[in-house]
């Protein structure tokens, strides 16, 4: 057995140079005779801008140049691409606006891209910026997403009528319809998932410079896949070819889905670059991050559930206003789609479902992936509504849902919305978390706060999701622009120590540490001596990216088929030199063996004949050892769970307490459990943000965004949350190589609806049905407020 | 208008001419070049910027480099001694209490802080303590467990 | 950041020279209001005058019946002060609460009670304990500091130079908290002195005021009981995404039995 193989707690390569404040982010990097940038935004949600005028600015201290949308138009300058195309019901294909990175005619959300100031210094370019007189003729906006396809509404682009980008839907509606009418109990839901401001404590930040001895650009940048940034910057906005444009992403300090897309910042400063002759450097300050990163969710929804007189679930109907913002961000048009109404089964056997999804503009900043991506809102949905029919029929939350969850024994499944799940044990992830917070003693513990004062509730939420988007001819036909493979390529070098390339890209996920196990395991090489290498497309072959928690499963499998190339290979060559068939020898824990002998070759000394192939079997092989591989997955995996929350209610106060959270978790077979269980932690936490504190208002009129920083965006602190009670129960994949799924966004997707389940059964006695997130302190009072009146009427 | 400013970074001596608006994490990092701590936010609320002035935590982008004349600053490159980590670097590590990492020397910088204080906090304690300390990775769970590890090793029972 | 002219006078006459030598002048110590509104360019001084230099503004004195606070006293300082923990508890215990630890290690009296910020706890203590702030030109007392909205007794260049608390029969503060800014939502400081009980609110006006009801019943009877009857009106409370003006009345009352409670 080897060390820190797969399975080993292993403690984090990456952690030394973090923990000692060498890491390197992307604002701890200096370009020699770089200039700073700094963006002109919008003030205004939606305006017309009439005239720029920058002499002011350029005649400022240190300045070098200003840079408007129309020299991005006189340069030919293309529109951000989005990188999945939906059709509408009818057939039709989604309305695309353009999106010049540089606003060159009107602003469509505050903070929106207006000019670029290039300074010698960050204060002189600030400075500067205040001195652009942007000439603006203010327009009316629509800010909600509930207004936005209202007659009248003002529109965000001329193209889209009634703001409409697509009116999407899946499932067969006339076999829900016939399901309704044999209902015994119809149960209907009205509900908000409120819009999220992600938030990664780095702020995005870029540095773009331009070599013109060999015309080759290079970026460097806070982006969790740079090579997709490579390919669509590169091919589609600015026309540079890949071999002529480097993008890299070092160290990047968390990202949750807000540092995948290709924003305008990054297209706007590589183009200045060349422009300037000069590397320019910009960092957003939280201010601009909470303006112009992309947000996560804003849906409302209507949702209704049939069920017969059993209580088992005949048919669920939902029809879901998905907000895109101002525009069309990278994979916003896929997430209230093919990550939303794709889940709507749930982990029950709903034989009809159908859903619907507008998908509008809004002059607010535009909405992509945050954690989850449309898995935490349907999830939301679903175990909202679950708990809500267990209420009305009064039947036990936990039995409701025994009643119905898909049995072990029908897998694989398909659902009635296009997703085939190939194994996973949902009445054990129920079971275990009942079993491990004491479901059935719960009563006892309610009184004992009631004694206290205190309103204790108990809730669950029992979620499946679907991770590593896959395969890539499926995605394709769906309107995908991209495959969703991953590459890995392991260079054994001479002396025995490994290099993988990797186009995952590890931003808190700890690839660098769970790579390095899976080749420890494998290849028997101690993983001191592997060196995980990521985020720099002149170093690595190609890659995805990490996004959707398919690092493991997608690029870790591809990591293991250049590994099993690695191993075919060194068979050969120690078949020669042990004199023996190929077929003969084994492989295992870093030792070539033919079967049955003890002649044997440590694949150290392979590595190194393959180098120095003086006795090498050069008639069928090739001298070296580096092999690369690519994996485009057969199937999403489906990482399943049951979280269950307790928590007490202040009724003085309407303060929400979280007592305890239990998550029992299938993410199929586990490399490292402790960086697993911090996943869950996180993914946890994050939820339960978007459950009591997190939202992001605009001001409905204006469009000026209320929760522009972290005195007003609350996010949570450690005193917010428990400790956390996790377990797992492994039922590994059927179709990859590892048996993995994935663990990065399970905590998010099923800890919101636990909380606000749990809430509803704090606040059951006093009469309170209706509940949006978040539940702040003052909306909870106000709910408790509004159920004493309607109580008094 | 430029000043001079003078104070002992890390146990060494240093002076610098800096523009006055200049932050004290921006002198740090800018000017020497000492990357490890971070600016998260522009309103002092996450905490990245933590280092010691004096021997107090402080948030150094909520300082001007001019208001640490003549101080005494430890941020976290100076605590690792001869490539051997700290214990609450250690502990931090020992526990998984980073992700990203990009809070993290600003944690550590508070945890200092807090041992320094109480050297044996419990785990209210410590979640109390963390309120100017934001992660978005972590959930605290394992900051908290690191933290409580780390002020043993430190010495606390 | 704009930028200004930077000035560390070593003495109180020095800082107020300077002061008036500028066009628009500002004192800073901690820096923790001030630094972060000229980061996002909402202020723009001319000249800042660094107070920290001053060393006569610092330091924490006590005799048997007050307690007087320096008015570049860092928080943590106050909450740390075994004098002050056993002469005001409370007063002890609401600086302990402010902000996050490194607030209050950087973060004055003085700078706090200058700026007036509606949300801020420590106009509580000094309206709740009766206290008298000491400038370099007079003494004010408490009921006479705050004016309003950001807005104080003080006069252009005026320095607080101390903070001079009466010790109290008993006192208790509690604090209903914005769980993002850490600010009063609604704080609430009650005690009992040998004049009388004074109950002082933060958080839910335009700045700290006393409550005279809550004050009359009381002095009644010193009990959480006794106030939470009252029912305070909205009216004039301030309202933003955090709490309507009717949430904060209702807050005003919880917070005001808690402090009594607090009180032992």
């Amino acid at each position: 057995m080897v060390e820190n193989g797969i399975g080993a707690r292993t403690k984090r390569k990456e952690d030394a140079r973090f923990l000692t404040g060498k890491g390197t982010y992307t604002d701890d990097i200096n370009r020699p005779h770089q200039t700073h940038g700094v963006f002109v935004r919008s003030p205004h949600a939606h305006a017309r801008i009439k005239k720029i005028k920058a002499d002011k600015a350029l005649k400022a201290p240190g300045v070098i140049a200003v840079l408007t949308g129309a020299d991005m138009v006189a340069d030919k300058v293309n529109s951000l691409p989005c990188g999945w195309l939906i059709h509408s019901k009818d057939g039709s294909p989604m309305v695309e606006p353009p999106h010049i990175p540089l606003a060159p005619d009107k602003a469509r959300h505050v903070g929106d891209h207006v000019a670029l100031v290039v300074a010698e210094t960050r204060n002189q370019a600030r400075d500067a910026a205040e001195l652009v007189e942007v000439d603006y003729e203010p327009l009316k906006a629509v800010v909600r997403v509930g207004d936005a396809d209202k007659p009248g509404a003002p529109l965000v682009h001329d193209q889209a009528k009634n703001n409409i980008c697509y009116d999407w839907h899946l499932g067969d509606k006339a076999a829900v319809d016939e399901a309704f009418k044999k209902a015994a109990h119809v149960t209907k839901l009205d509900l908000i998932n409120s819009r999220l401001i992600p938030n990664a404590i780095e702020p995005r930040s870029a540095i773009a410079e331009y070599d013109s001895a060999n015309e080759r650009y290079t970026l460097y940048t806070a982006s969790q896949n740079p090579h997709v940034i490579r390919l669509l910057m590169g091919a589609f906005v600015l026309g540079i070819p890949e071999h002529k444009l480097r993008v890299v992403s070092p160290d990047v300090g968390g990202g949750f889905g807000s540092k995948i897309p290709h924003y305008a910042e990054e297209a706007i400063l590589t183009w200045a670059s060349k422009k300037v002759g000069r590397p320019i450097k910009w960092t957003a300050e939280r201010s601009e991050s909470f303006l112009s990163d992309t947000h996560g969710r804003d849906h409302v929804s209507h949702v209704e559930l049939a069920l017969d007189k059993d209580g088992k679930f005949l048919g669920l109907r939902v029809a879901t206003k998905a907000a895109m913002g101002a525009y069309l961000s990278t994979f916003a048009s896929a997430i209230p789609t093919y990550l939303y109404g794709t889940l709507l089964a749930g982990v029950y056997t709903t034989p009809a479902v159908y859903v619907e999804v507008k998908a509008l503009f809004t002059h607010t900043a535009p909405v992509d992936a945050l954690r989850g991506a449309g898995r935490p809102e349907a999830c939301y949905l679903l175990e909202r509504l679950v708990e809500r029919a267990a209420w009305e029929t009064k039947t036990d939350p936990v039995e409701l849902r025994r009643k119905n969850v898909i049995p072990k024994s029908a897998m694989p499944y398909q659902t009635p919305v296009a997703l085939q799940y190939d194994c996973g044990d949902f009445v054990k992830n129920l079971d275990d978390a009942a079993k491990a917070i004491g479901w059935a003693s719960f009563a006892n513990r309610r009184e004992e706060s009631k004694k206290r004062g205190m309103l204790r509730g108990i809730g669950v939420s029992h979620y499946i999701e679907a991770c590593g988007i896959a395969p890539s001819a499926v995605v394709g036909a769906l309107g995908g622009r991209a495959g969703l493979y991953e590459s890995a390529e392991v260079r054994f070098h001479p002396t025995g120590s490994v290099t993988v390339f990797t186009g995952s890209h590890p931003h808190g996920q700890s690839n660098e540490t769970t790579f390095a196990q899976i080749v420890a395991s494998k290849l028997g090489v101690p993983i001191e001596n592997v060196e995980i290498v990521h985020g720099d497309t002149d170093r690595v072959p190609f890659g995805m990216g990490t996004y959707g928690s398919r690092s493991i499963a997608v690029g870790g499998s591809a990591l293991v088929k250049a590994i099993d190339k690695v191993i075919a290979k060194g068979k050969k060559i120690a078949a020669h030199q042990l004199e023996a068939s190929e077929a003969d020898i084994e492989f295992k824990d870093g030792v070539f063996r033919v079967a049955g002998t003890d002649k044997q070759k440590a694949i150290g000394e392979i590595a190194l004949s393959a180098y120095v192939p003086h006795n090498f079997p050069h008639e069928t092989t090739e001298p070296g050892l580096d092999e690369s591989a690519f994996y485009d997955p057969k199937n999403f995996t489906f990482p399943s769970g049951c979280h269950i929350c307790e928590l007490e209610v202040d009724p003085d106060t309407g303060k929400v307490a979280i007592l305890r959270f239990v998550a029992v978790d299938d993410f199929g077979n586990i490399i490292n459990p402790m960086i697993v269980e911090g996943q869950v932690h996180g993914g946890v936490t994050h939820g339960i943000g978007q459950a009591l504190t997190e939202a992001c208002v605009y001001d409905a009129e204006s469009g000026q965004l209320l929760t522009g920083s972290m005195m007003d965006y609350c996010m949570p602190k450690a005193d917010d949350v428990p400790s956390f009670e996790v377990a797992t129960n492994v039922v590994p994949c059927t179709h990859n190589p590892l048996g993995v799924k994935g663990c990065g966004e399970a905590g998010t997707i099923g800890s919101a609806a636990a909380v606000i389940n749990a809430l509803l059964s704090a606040l059951a006695p006093l009469g309170v049905k209706e509940f949006d997130m978040p539940a702040s302190s003052h909306r909870v009072w106000q709910a408790i407020q509004n159920a004493s009146r309607k109580a008094a009427d | 208008m430029p000043i001079t400013v003078s104070m002992t970074v890390n146990g060494k001596a240093v002076s610098a001419s800096v523009e006055e608006r200049t932050l004290l994490v921006q002198y740090l990092r800018d000017h020497l070049g000492l990357t490890g701590t971070h600016v998260g936010c522009d309103t002092s609320q996450c905490g990245a910027c933590v280092v010691h002035v004096n021997g107090r935590s402080a948030k150094s982008c909520t300082m001007l480099t001019a208001q640490a004349e003549g101080a005494d600053v430890l941020t976290i490159e100076g605590l690792a001694k001869n490539g051997k980590l700290h214990p609450m670097q250690e502990a931090f590590r020992e526990n998984h209490g980073l992700q990203c990492g990009f809070c993290t020397p600003g944690m550590v910088m508070s945890a200092l802080d807090l041992v320094k204080n109480n050297p044996n906090p419990s785990e209210s304690d410590i979640r109390h303590y963390l309120e100017g300390n934001i992660c978005r990775c972590t959930g605290y769970h394992n900051i908290i467990k690191s933290i409580a590890a780390g002020a043993k090793a430190m010495g606390g029972r | 950041m704009y930028s200004f002219a930077y000035h560390r006078p070593a003495s109180l006459k020095d800082a107020a020279a300077t002061f008036k030598k500028g066009s628009e002048s500002r004192f800073v110590a901690g820096g923790h209001t001030l630094l972060p509104s000229m980061k996002l360019r909402l202020v723009h001084p001319s000249d800042l005058v660094d107070l920290g230099g001053v060393a006569e503004l610092k330091g924490i004195k006590a005799d048997g019946g007050t307690v007087v606070v320096g008015a570049t006293t860092p928080h943590a300082d106050v909450a740390r002060d075994a004098k002050v923990a056993k002469a005001i508890p409370a007063l002890a215990k609401l600086a302990g609460g402010i902000g996050d630890p490194q607030v209050r290690n950087r973060g004055t009296i003085g700078g706090s009670l200058a700026n007036s910020d509606p949300a801020a706890d420590y106009p509580a203590a000094v309206l709740g304990l009766g206290a008298t702030i000491k400038t370099d030109r007079r003494e004010i007392k408490a009921d006479d500091y705050f004016k309003g909205l950001f807005e104080t007794a003080l006069g252009d260049g005026e320095i607080i130079t101390s903070v001079s608390f009466p010790v109290p029969e008993k006192s208790g503060y509690a604090k209903f908290a914005n769980p993002a800014s850490r600010y009063a939502i609604v704080g609430v400081f009650v005690a009992k002195t040998k004049d009388g009980v004074r109950v002082a609110v933060t958080g839910a006006g335009p700045c700290a005021f006393r409550h005279k009801e809550m004050e009359k019943a009381l002095a009644a009877s010193f009990k959480p009981d006794a106030v939470a009857g009252i029912k305070v009106k909205a009216d004039g409370l301030n309202s933003d995404i955090h709490a309507s003006a009717e949430y904060r009345a209702h807050l005003v009352t919880v917070m005001a039995k808690r402090a009594v409670a607090a009180c032992g």
